[in-house]
């Protein structure tokens, strides 16, 4: 398991992230949902964008620490027409 | 590398047009996300091959290699890797699975 504060600073190491928002789903802190705005997914496709954030998380995912994640990716273009 | 499970994925994936690498059968999925994966899929009706990677080991492993993708599902179409659940799930919701699917099956 990983904490989401763990999530939260290896993603902000990794990338430059405007907004993280971390939801354990179900309580045993390994099968996580993530929505990250950053500027880095500008431009690019939902493969391309996917798997920069499984290589900042590389480890955890491969040590089995994360064993189940789902995201949701926005630039902060995408994030502003949401209204969010 | 001479790698005969790659060999063996790439002529999978090439001779399905919708292949489907999974955890469990589409009847009996192991895990949530390739149940949505199928339920998805089979809401287009078009036919498409799934392998359960839970009965085969080196598929687990060799098809995270192939496609530099950690994790199960994996939804290849005409060859190409799509993507997992989440990538088919956004499609889906965008309403860019159909033309994908169509253009594969020549519609």
């Amino acid at each position: 398991m990983i904490t989401a504060e763990e999530i939260k600073e290896t993603l902000s190491k990794a990338l430059p992230v405007t907004l993280v928002e971390t939801q354990d789903l179900t309580g045993g802190g390994d099968h996580w949902q993530v929505i990250i705005v950053s500027s880095t997914f500008e431009g690019k496709g939902l493969l391309e964008q996917q798997r920069i954030v499984n290589e900042a998380l590389k480890e955890p995912l491969a040590d089995q620490r994360i064993h189940a994640l789902t995201m949701k990716l926005f630039s902060p273009a995408q994030w502003e027409k949401l209204g969010s | 590398m001479a790698d005969e499970v790659f060999d063996k994925i790439e002529e999978t994936v090439k001779n399905n047009k919708i292949m489907l690498y999974m955890k469990g059968t589409p009847d009996f999925p192991q895990c949530g996300f390739s149940a949505h994966t199928v339920e998805i899929l089979r809401s287009y009706g078009f036919p498409f091959a799934s392998e359960d990677v839970l009965a085969n080991p080196e598929v687990r492993e060799g098809i995270k290699r192939y496609s530099k993708w950690p994790t199960i599902p994996q939804v290849y179409i005409d060859g190409k890797f799509v993507g997992g659940c989440d990538i088919v799930h956004e499609l889906h919701e965008r309403g860019e699975l159909e033309p994908i699917l169509k253009t594969a099956f020549g519609k």
